[in-house]
């Protein structure tokens, strides 16, 4: 089943979702970049390729706190104070970052599941939305991702003058009844007339991709050439000027390592978790030194975690899904596609 | 330019006059460029670039370069020798090791700032007579440089190179009116509760990259605070918006009298905060309390509060008791 | 709500023993008084105490043990400083049990036996050692090869001297790195002692001591004959999580708080060494 409503009223469309329940969609900040904020009335729905940060945010926040603890002498007493979150809709998300929750849960939901994680996932409604005008640095295709088809719970297009919404997902069917239930009138149900312009949206779409300077790069499985990829000398040249800053991680919707550490207020110890990044020099230090002693290792650690190790733990998935921000935000501009480039070199 | 700047470059290696070359390596796109180091000649003829992306200021990787066996010739624009004299007061550039090419320099194009106009799907940009001709998948699109400049470059205080071995181009001068304090003037007029919603505002969007301390040419120390689990401000542990903030202006009272201003704090955040504001504030206060001072504009120079002196200082008396003791 | 695998239980510290000048033997149990979980020899659990820190120690005592565990710990950073100046009666927070743990039912069984271990490395191999004996009719000869710095350094020597030593089919060979007075035994570094004692390669060898001890045990075990897959040892990496989740203990695709800390060499030689 899908559904339209005409772009103009896409205004009324955000504020029956947020008054359902609570909505999340990309708007400009004001150093001009998309982020997720939530929905007030009056809130424009971005119109930047994407949001500067990922999407991971929702399930996987910067800063997560996981329990308070008391200590009284020889006592602790631990202070379980999670709590059940509200249902929550994120709009307008990305093809690249739809599938980057694949990647999260495969980590997050394993056993023994991340309740945080799980209980933030359960409660969201993922409402995507087809990219109209990818840029240069997208690269989703290379993972079998389509743009034009952007996956979720709904999946939306917008055109000129008509958006359009299909539900994917029980949850997402649950999401365009209740939408229905409380106003008749908003959302038309599409005949076949409407659907064969949603695919001719999607074709326009695929078009574009096809022009895109990095449309043919291939992603190979390397699962049997982890040791020779472990060892290539190609590393060091790769890695000579990274900064070692985290710019790519956190920016990144796949990157998902993180810390834990205590914050003591002199009353409670707020236990804590936060991103982490591999890139720093700090990430696998113990008491007796570090495995990974230079640049070159943890970087090495990075790519080869996305490109090989992550698709040898997960049936050949690979830890990219192409959506780019690394290649706008590396100060240094060297990404994981200078990176599958040159380890292809080495294979030639 | 680009050629120039290659041909003196295989010029140098062919001759052995330097063992290595750091500049500029071409990537995917125009703009995402890379800071290399090149040794094989031919490598330097097919990879090296040099355009109006090529904003990285390489001193820093000198620190690293220099300390290597043989010659190292550097490509650095006038804001870059500022920073490469700083390093060279500090003892972190061996200096006899470095053979310093200055090229001329008429500002850096932000591709940010493009994108912010809405241009996106880049395939090649090229200069023509002072404006921008971008081709993008969507169609051509024109913009005069010097709206889509970096900040820095569109505030630019030098164009005057402080050093060189050799000089690429011509030589210019500082700009006195390069306006770049206006900012800070409107933030000194602000109310302190405006001026404080202004800071947690723009540091609320910190992600503690680091990119920031990383890229700083005066960030130049083996181990930061930051990074040592048993400071208790690891940097990573943003429990807290105001340590957030706190890590910023820390950075920024650090770095006081040995930042250049070269603006590579704000160039690569990742959410464009604009972090060269603190630098330029205590720019503005030591210009006033102590007189005109540029850091980097020689080699040795102290910064004022680095040399105390009874006639400059804003406080005599505490140099005088210090004295009397 | 769930239980949540990061949010640690609280233990009670029962009793604290010093093994040696720096490694103290903590007993602990839960706030009921039972033990906290059982586990397989080999596997670690997450202790810590709330603002000083948190990190993997292994399990120490054997699994037949029923009513406690007990952690040998070493000091060398800030958190053991400070478990090492705790008393009887301290809480702890404990999570766990993380990791696999030695192939006791599996690779171990019917087989002689050879431990090999160096200073605070007979930790993760007391709890096995202790579980073999436990369970005496699956396993052939064991053989305890053990050195330390000194003769204060050998951990838990009491006990070895007390239920290892003369224990029927089994044969323990202590040393000690230099000369001492008080001590009669061998003299010698762990992998020169191991290539005079010279064992047959129908063992299943497991080391586990600092990096240098192993890396020369495992040339001289090779010398001697034995096969990669007949020799393990347990990893140290950093570790946050324990659940394979945080990302910071991987070697390759493997991640050393699930998917190890034992390993045999055959599998370490299809990883990246980087460890």
């Amino acid at each position: 089943m899908m559904y339209q409503i005409p772009m103009e009223s896409l205004d009324r469309l955000l504020a029956a979702i947020a008054a359902q329940q609570k909505l999340y969609l990309p708007t400009d900040n004001t150093a001009g970049e998309a982020v997720y904020t939530e929905w007030t009335q009056g809130a424009a729905l971005s119109k930047k390729l994407n949001t500067l940060r990922s999407a991971k945010d929702f399930f996987f926040p910067q800063i997560q706190n996981m329990a308070k603890f008391r200590r009284e002498g020889k006592k602790i007493e631990v202070i379980d104070d999670r709590a059940e979150a509200d249902d929550f809709c994120i709009f307008g998300v990305r093809a690249c970052d739809v599938r980057s929750f694949d990647v999260l849960d495969n980590v997050f939901l394993a056993d023994p599941v991340d309740t945080w994680y799980e209980t933030r996932r359960k409660h969201a409604t993922v409402i995507s939305l087809a990219c109209t005008r990818p840029g240069e640095t997208c690269f989703c295709h290379t993972f079998g991702i389509d743009a034009a088809k952007a996956g979720g719970d709904i999946q939306c297009w917008e055109t000129k003058d008509t958006f359009y919404l299909e539900p994917l997902t029980e949850k997402g069917q649950a999401l365009a009844d209740a939408l229905i239930a409380a106003d008749g009138e908003l959302l038309t149900q599409c005949g076949a007339d409407q659907e064969a312009l949603v695919e001719k949206e999607t074709e326009r779409i695929h078009k574009i991709l096809e022009k895109l300077p990095l449309y043919d790069l291939k992603a190979e499985d390397n699962r049997e050439r982890e040791l020779e990829l472990f060892r290539s000398k190609k590393w060091k040249e790769l890695s000579s000027h990274c900064l070692g800053c985290g710019a790519c991680t956190f920016v990144c919707p796949t990157c998902q390592c993180f810390d834990i550490e205590d914050f003591n207020n002199g009353e409670t110890v707020q236990r804590y978790r936060c991103w982490d990044s591999c890139m720093y020099h700090d990430f696998t230090l113990m008491a007796a030194g570090t495995p990974r002693l230079t640049q070159t290792e943890r970087f090495r650690q990075r790519f080869m975690h996305k490109l090989v190790y992550y698709p040898k733990a997960h049936d050949g998935l690979f830890s990219c899904v192409g959506c780019g921000r690394c290649l706008r935000k590396c100060p240094i501009h060297m990404n994981i596609v200078k990176v599958m480039e040159t380890l292809k070199e080495e294979k030639e | 330019m680009q050629n120039e700047l290659k041909w003196r470059g295989l010029e140098l290696l062919k001759d052995g006059a330097v063992d290595r070359i750091l500049g500029w390596r071409a990537g995917q796109f125009v703009y995402d460029i890379t800071p290399d180091v090149f040794t094989d000649p031919e490598d330097l003829e097919k990879n090296f670039i040099y355009n109006e992306f090529c904003g990285a200021n390489l001193s820093k990787y000198l620190i690293a370069e220099s300390a290597k066996e043989g010659k190292v010739a550097v490509f650095l624009k006038p804001c870059d020798t500022y920073s490469f004299n700083q390093l060279c007061t500090e003892h972190r550039i061996h200096r006899e090791n470095v053979y310093v090419i200055g090229i001329e320099c008429y500002g850096k194009v932000s591709v940010d700032a493009l994108r912010q106009r809405g241009i996106d799907g880049i395939t090649g940009i090229r200069s023509e007579m002072g404006s921008l001709k971008i081709d993008t998948i969507y169609g051509e699109e024109s913009v005069p440089a010097m709206e889509v400049y970096a900040e820095r470059c569109r505030n630019c205080k030098s164009k005057k190179h402080v050093v060189f071995d050799e000089l690429i181009g011509a030589d210019g001068e500082v700009v006195d009116d390069c306006d770049r304090f206006d900012m800070v003037e409107k933030l000194e007029q602000m109310s302190a509760q405006e001026r404080f919603e202004f800071w947690r505002g723009e540091l609320s969007r910190c992600i503690r990259c680091n990119a920031c301390r990383n890229v700083c040419p005066a960030c130049s120390c083996e181990k930061c605070v930051f990074d040592n689990p048993k400071s208790g401000v690891l940097n990573k542990a943003a429990a807290d918006n105001f340590e957030e903030n706190m890590f910023h202006i820390i950075r920024a009272y650090h770095v006081a009298g040995r930042c250049t201003d070269c603006g590579e704090c704000s160039r690569v955040c990742p959410e464009h905060i604009p972090l060269h504001l603190l630098n330029r504030k205590f720019i503005k206060d030591y210009n006033e309390l102590y007189g005109d001072f540029v850091a980097g504009e020689s080699v040795g120079q102290m910064s004022p509060v680095a040399d105390f002196t009874t006639d400059r200082d804003a406080e005599p008396s505490v140099v005088q008791k210090g004295g009397d003791q | 709500m769930e239980k949540e695998a990061l949010i640690p239980r609280i233990g009670v510290v029962t009793d604290i023993r010093r093994d040696t000048p720096d490694v103290k033997t903590f007993r602990v149990v839960g706030t009921d008084g039972n033990k906290l979980f059982t586990h397989i020899p080999g596997q670690c659990a997450m202790l810590s105490i709330p603002g000083v820190g948190e990190a993997m120690f292994s399990i120490t005592s054997s699994p037949t043990l029923e009513e406690y565990m007990e952690f040998s710990i070493k000091k060398c950073g800030c958190l053991t400083a400070w478990l090492h100046q705790m008393e009887v009666g301290q809480e702890v927070l404990v999570r766990g049990p993380y990791g696999n743990g030695f192939p006791v039912e599996g690779a171990f069984r019917g087989k002689d036996l050879l431990f090999i271990a160096g200073g605070i490395g007979l930790a993760p191999l007391h709890s096995v050692i202790n579980y073999c004996l436990a369970h005496r009719e699956n396993y052939g000869h064991i053989d305890v090869v053990y050195g330390s710095r000194s003769m204060d350094d050998l951990v838990d020597l009491e006990e070895i001297k007390r239920d290892w030593i003369g224990a029927p089919d089994m044969d323990v060979y202590l040393t000690i790195d230099r000369e001492q007075e008080g001590w009669d035994g061998h003299v010698g570094f762990v992998p020169t002692y191991v290539q005079e004692l010279g064992f047959s390669t129908d063992k299943t060898a497991v080391l586990c001591g600092p990096p240098i001890m192993i890396h020369f045990t495992l040339e001289g075990l090779k010398k001697l004959g034995f096969a990669d897959n007949q020799v393990f040892t347990t990893l140290e990496m950093r570790m946050k999580c324990g659940i394979g989740k945080c990302g910071r203990c991987n070697v390759g695709d493997k991640f050393v708080c699930k998917d190890g800390p034992v390993f045999s060499f055959d599998q370490l030689g299809e990883l990246p060494d980087e460890y």
